[in-house]
């Protein structure tokens, strides 16, 4: 029980902030990667914000010897940069820049309903199982 | 693909949503050991394994705006393309790069550099790089046409 409870506190918090940063607003995100255009570098501000809490933070919890509600740390192990890493990241890097949605904001704005996010989700999933079945 | 319309800046705003969404990886980290990767999350919510956490974390994605409605009495503000057949396709590519690419903005970008992850630096810059230079072509060379 305790483990949905806190899953859903977190993807709330998680929500909250994209909005509150301005990350659920396409046209905001596509401002900030035009650097020659209508820039717009707020974005700059949410990803420096949540990698130093994150930095910090990360620290705090790895001094637990195991987290709260699951029996060990579970990391990703991989080291090596390859073309499937590089490869992918291009991919989604224009997929991004072509819609303004990364996955966790095109969550955030499927209740505002939106048609090209009605259409960009399903989209997004679909890629996502197909992706996993490549790799 | 949207017009260049300028945006406010904004970034007092911008680093107390940045600091939310970097507590809200701490909490997955201290609480379920594991990386707060939307893409991670998502594949493992539509997958079988330990679902139960992810889709609550899913829902409360989808929780979000209408807390801010409930409170501020509107959605958030957004400018989303109507242009639907390019949104499938962005939506294919986002899904498919993130998935191949191990992680997105969230996976790589938060959590990965709080890691300190090379692997995870390398990504950014690709992603970041690629996605500059579509936004680049299609206002700058093409002209917002599409």
């Amino acid at each position: 029980m305790m483990r949905p409870v806190f899953g859903f506190l977190a993807g709330l918090i998680f929500g909250l902030g994209l909005i509150l940063g301005g990350m659920a607003n396409p046209l905001k995100v596509m401002n900030f990667l035009d650097i020659f255009g209508t820039w717009d570098p707020s974005l700059a501000f949410v990803m420096g914000g949540a990698a130093v809490t994150a930095f910090v933070g990360f620290r705090l919890a790895w001094r637990q010897d195991r987290p709260r509600l699951m029996p060990a740390f579970d990391l990703p192990s991989a080291t090596q940069i390859d073309g499937r890493l590089l490869g992918g990241a291009a991919i989604f890097g224009i997929g991004w820049g072509t819609s303004g949605f990364c996955p966790g904001p095109a969550w955030v704005a499927l209740p505002i309903a939106a048609p090209g996010t009605l259409i960009f989700v399903p989209a997004m999933v679909i890629g996502i199982v197909l992706g996993r079945a490549l790799k | 693909m949207l017009p260049a319309i300028p945006t406010e800046f904004t970034p007092w705003a911008s680093l107390g949503g940045g600091i939310l969404i970097g507590l809200s990886a701490v909490m997955v980290m201290a609480l379920f050991g594991r990386i707060a990767g939307i893409t991670g999350i998502t594949a493992g919510a539509v997958a079988s394994g330990d679902r139960g956490w992810r889709i609550a974390f899913v829902a409360g994605l989808l929780a979000a705006p209408l807390l801010w409605l409930a409170v501020t009495g509107g959605f958030p503000q957004q400018t989303v393309s109507t242009d639907l057949t390019g949104m499938a396709v962005a939506g294919l590519l986002v899904g498919a790069g993130t998935a191949l690419g191990s992680g997105c903005t969230s996976g790589h970008g938060v959590c990965g550099l709080a890691r300190l992850s090379a692997r995870s630096l390398a990504a950014v810059v690709t992603f970041m790089l690629f996605a500059a230079l579509a936004v680049f072509v299609l206002r700058h060379v093409f002209g917002g046409v599409a």
